[in-house]
């Protein structure tokens, strides 16, 4: 697989004007969330850097979900949902006093379990983020749409129907569009909430290999039941248990070396 | 991904050149994303933040809107309505009025004043308005209760049919029909009864030997019939959605244990469907009661306490509708009709809340 | 195995299998319910078809085009067509803004919490009032209320008996000595005959004192009739709109809130347009159902007769001016026509035609509208 000239497309960012900051990238302290009376999750912490993929493990309900939608505080959108701890991104709270969450969800990406284009153009689906922000001239939104369905690996598919709705594209064709949606604002960290679990074993292939390729530019999060995908994608793992983070390293040592009782059972099939 | 995006084959734009806006071929974008970036990563404006605030304010007012509707209603009918209270000497005046009372005397032939007695008259324009509000419920009673009585029958039929019987099909048939019945205008259904359907009526009621009793033409029947076909439909259309929320697997075990499609109807479908049957038959009960313009037209707008469905009768409704009109504004009269409607709004709320706890009882049974 | 139990097998297995015969009241049962529903079509079909062969004959380019004359006895209906489509047309321009922004709220500001709990309250209690009570409240309210207070603090019409007699003495002193004037005046020109002086002096009054305030929002009108309608079918419009909104999917929202769309952002560019065909069906179900109420605008500014629309004077558009429908006039309305006719006119029987051919005019106008709402809603519903 050619990896995308990145480069070219994208200018290489400027060296950082100060040094590197001492924690994480994006760091997770001590965050719990509660539904009404029932916690989903148990102060989990952990950090990860940029430019890497980090995969939540898990089986289904053990709070990686919601872990990822606290990660650009789309979870407040939850009636009920009661958030506390807090989450940094280059040292700086998300839940702070000066944060502004429309800023925040632009620099934080989500593509959801589910592909969600609008019932939309597949263009008006990935200039929508652009429009909304003001970005509106034509020569510059053009431009985007057609970077970012190249960056989605999808502009081949689509660059002759760019005015054709967003619904008629196949399941995995539909959820590149979304991940094309969300890199069109251009995010630094992308949230991604089981993006295969709606697909088929070749649009999930594809959205992987797309995956290990955004990983030059972004910084990714995603949430898998697939430990495979996990194994395959990510260069660190986290597994969650019933709301709590179980164990978390690089992905060679989870799967090959687990620390933890239940990871070993976990990735090893006899639970979860 | 295999694909090198710039490596476009030769010659096809063509197609592409329509599908980019700005009409530019698809080269690699000379774009920075940088540049897209910090257009992108302003901070949110003064001016966005405050039209949003100023959207919300103004959504707020329209989520408003109907709260301070049915206050100002009932502010506005009770402020009237208790007017006519200080009018009278004693709210009794509501109840009943001291009237004359006749008695036949067989020496003179001729009926004679022997005193006076409590009478329960709506005379509100002679002399001596006389105030009673009696005849009006009455009238009102009647004609609810029988109209509830032929719909609740009718309705809860049609639901039974749509919900049970009918195949898909023929339920996406009948159905809009029901709605397009519900659509007619009241005034239409009191028309057509007045104008075709009322003397035919009466004429076959004298056929079978009715005429000592038929009334009059425009009586408390022609009129509770009139306000029927408006309820049907509604009770009916209730019913259905009452029966369809029984959930499936009630009738899967009723009949998987070898009962009858009747059987699954009558012991499962319906005891489980009660509550929601109920509701809608209250519900039909304060449409009945709140119908205006069929009445008005077809029970013969005579107030008058009347054991006979075939006699005339005067409503509530077709008392303020006819009556206001004339009325004085400011006078007792009109200030009584307000009063009237105060009482038939307090009637039909206190109606709607008790459907509101049945149908609520309904949805917690179903979820059980 | 015996032959009993053989027996017994074969039984449960045919009433399971239930090819058992039903037992006979079952069959009256069945037969009811099905009877009961076809009489109830048939009655719809009895409407429809009476209207529609009475009403038919009596349309004609004339009937729809022009006034009523010679006492109602003939000539067309064109006023109250004209009438019951403006009323109409101001009512849902007042109610669908109303109602479509207070399901907004509902169902993506306030979320289920306590202020959609009591708009939910308020909209179910406002759509079991009884039509005539929002004719009560019409006239209580709009006419009343809020059309006597605007005469009265922007033209100064009294609005209570004190006030009145306040301006009634205020003006006494001035009529007095007009009439003083008016008298010296006609005794100057030689005005004797006591006909031709009475006249004399009630016309130089009139013209010498200031004129009595005229009603002008203080009475019944198509706006206040408009109005009073709106509140009517502002919780249909209400419930259609939530129904719709509901069924945008939450995660077609969450995808415009993650890429930073504000509430606003994603109510108008996802949400609504994708509610609208849902919307469009409830404003076309509450334009039905207002052009078929009467017992609301009774009070409210229904007439029997006026010869055409009202009208105001022409109003200067730049390039042209027309006279423009004027909302604080009275106006006839279709349904007040078909009541009057049938009951209060002095031939009813004579003129029956010219109230079925309302009534039919009445109904067609209704019945396509409900049609349309029928036929999209399944389009729509197919869809999604």
């Amino acid at each position: 697989m050619s990896v995308l000239p990145k480069q070219a497309v994208k200018a290489p960012s400027p060296p950082p004007a100060r040094p590197a900051p001492p924690g994480h990238y994006l760091e997770v302290k001590n965050l719990s969330v509660h539904y009404g009376e029932t916690q989903a999750l148990f102060e989990v912490s952990f950090g990860t850097e940029k430019n890497t993929v980090l995969a939540l493990i898990g089986p289904s309900g053990c709070g990686k979900s919601t872990l990822i939608k606290a990660v650009n505080r789309i979870l407040e959108l939850t009636p009920g949902a009661r958030i506390d701890g807090d989450v940094l991104i280059e040292d700086e709270s998300i839940f702070g006093q000066k944060v502004d969450l429309i800023s925040l969800r632009q620099r934080v990406g989500m593509v959801f379990q589910r592909p969600n284009p609008f019932p939309k153009s597949i263009y008006d689906n990935v200039a929508y983020g652009l429009r909304i922000h003001g970005v509106k001239d034509r020569s510059t939104v053009d431009d985007v749409v057609e970077w970012a369905l190249k960056h989605s690996a999808l502009w081949d598919e689509v660059k002759d129907r760019l005015r054709t709705s967003a619904l008629e594209l196949s399941g995995g064709q539909q959820q590149r569009l979304c991940i094309a949606r969300a890199l069109a604002v251009q995010p630094d960290v992308l949230l991604m909430d089981e993006p295969c679990s709606a697909l088929d074993p070749i649009a999930t292939g594809k959205i992987e290999e797309l995956i290990m390729s955004l990983k030059q530019d972004y910084t990714i999060l995603v949430v898998t039941h697939n430990m495979q995908q996990a194994a395959r994608v990510s260069d660190h793992t986290a597994l969650m248990w019933l709301g709590k983070l179980i164990e978390h390293n690089r992905t060679e040592e989870v799967f090959t070396n687990p620390k933890e009782k239940i990871t070993e059972d976990y990735i090893t099939g006899r639970s979860g | 991904m295999s694909q090198e995006p710039e490596s476009k084959p030769p010659g096809e734009p063509a197609a592409k050149r329509d599908e980019l806006p700005s009409g530019r071929e698809g080269h690699t974008p000379d774009f920075s994303p940088a540049e897209v970036q910090r257009r992108l990563r302003h901070p949110v404006s003064f001016f966005r933040r405050t039209r949003e605030h100023l959207i919300e304010g103004g959504v707020f007012l329209c989520g408003v809107a109907s709260i301070l509707a049915i206050s100002l209603i009932f502010i506005f009918l009770f402020r009237e309505g208790l007017q006519a209270l200080r009018m009278v000497d004693t709210p009794l005046d509501f109840v009943y009025s001291m009237g004359v009372q006749l008695e036949y005397d067989a020496g003179i032939d001729d009926v004679v004043a022997v005193g006076e007695a409590p009478q329960l008259a709506w005379q509100p324009v002679s002399e001596e308005p006389k105030l009673s509000m009696i005849p009006l419920m009455w009238g009102s009673l009647g004609v609810a209760l029988l109209a509830s009585l032929l719909s609740t029958l009718a309705g809860i039929g049609v639901g039974i049919f749509l919900s049970e019987l009918a195949s898909p099909r023929l339920r996406g048939v009948v159905k809009p029909m029901l709605e397009l019945l519900v659509g007619i205008p009241t005034v239409v259904i009191g028309f057509v009864m007045l104008a075709i359907v009322a003397q035919p009526l009466r004429q076959v009621a004298e056929a079978i030997g009715l005429s000592g009793v038929y009334g009059s033409t425009y009586n408390m029947f022609v009129g509770a019939v009139g306000v029927s076909i408006v309820i049907i439909p509604v009770i009916g259309s209730l019913v259905d959605d009452a029966l369809r929320a029984v959930p499936d697997d009630l009738r899967a075990a009723s009949l998987g244990v070898g009962a009858t499609r009747w059987q699954t109807t009558w012991r499962v479908v319906l005891p489980t469907g009660v509550s929601g049957v109920f509701g809608a038959v209250i519900l039909g009960f304060g449409r009945a009661l709140g119908e205006t313009m069929i009445v008005l037209m077809c029970a013969g707008n005579a107030a008058q306490i009347t054991g006979n469905p075939f006699d005339s009768v005067r409503t509530m409704t077709a008392a303020i509708a006819s009556e206001m009109g004339a009325a004085q504004v400011g006078g007792v009269h009109a200030q009584t009709l307000f009063l009237v409607g105060a009482i038939l709004i307090t009637i039909t709320f206190l109606l709607n809340l008790t459907m509101e706890l049945v149908v609520n009882r309904f949805r917690r049974k179903i979820r059980l | 195995m015996t032959d009993e139990a053989r027996q017994s097998i074969e039984t449960a297995r045919r009433k399971v299998t239930g090819k058992t015969k039903a037992p006979l009241w079952a069959v009256l049962f069945e037969s009811l319910v099905r009877g009961i529903t076809g009489a109830v079509i048939l009655v719809l079909f009895f409407l429809m078809g009476t209207i529609l062969v009475r009403g038919g004959g009596q349309i004609t380019p004339e009937f729809l085009l022009q006034a009523p004359r010679d006492g109602m006895t003939a000539g067309g209906i064109f006023p109250a067509i004209m009438g019951t489509f403006f009323v109409v047309l101001f009512m849902i321009v007042m109610a669908l803004p109303l109602g479509v922004f207070g399901a907004v709220y509902m169902v993506e500001y306030s979320k289920g919490g306590i202020m959609s709990r009591i708009i939910r309250a308020a909209v179910n209690n406002l759509a079991g009032v009884p039509s005539i009570v929002f004719g009560l409240f019409g006239l209580g309210f709009f006419v009343l209320f809020v059309g006597r207070n605007l005469d009265h603090h922007i033209y100064g019409v009294p609005r209570t008996a004190e006030e009145v007699q306040a301006v009634q003495a205020e003006m006494a002193p001035l009529q007095a000595e007009a009439r003083e004037e008016a008298i010296n005046l006609a005794d100057e020109r030689g005005i004797t005959d006591p006909a031709e002086l009475d006249a004399f002096v009630e016309a130089y009054v009139e013209e010498q004192t200031p004129p009595v305030p005229r009603t002008v929002f203080g009475q019944g009108a198509m706006f206040w009739a408009a109005a009073t309608l709106a509140i009517l079918v502002l919780p249909f419009i209400i419930v259609a709109t939530e129904e719709a909104l509901r069924a945008v999917p939450p995660s077609t929202r969450e995808a415009a809130y993650g890429l930073g769309a504000t509430r606003w952002q994603v109510i108008s560019t996802v949400v609504l347009p994708q509610a609208k065909p849902g919307i469009l069906t409830g404003a076309i179900l509450a334009v039905a159902r207002g052009a078929g109420e009467l017992a609301p605008i009774l009070f409210v500014g229904v007439t029997f007769f006026t010869p055409g629309l009202p009208l105001t004077e022409p109003v200067n558009f730049g390039l042209f001016s027309v006279p423009v429908v004027n909302p604080f006039e009275e106006f006839m309305h279709l349904n007040y026509h078909i009541y009057t006719m049938a009951t209060q006119h002095h031939d009813p029987i004579g003129t029956r035609g010219i109230q079925f051919g309302t009534t039919l005019v009445l109904v067609a106008l209704t019945f396509v509208m409900n049609l349309m709402a029928i036929v999209l809603r399944r389009r729509y519903s197919k869809k999604s």
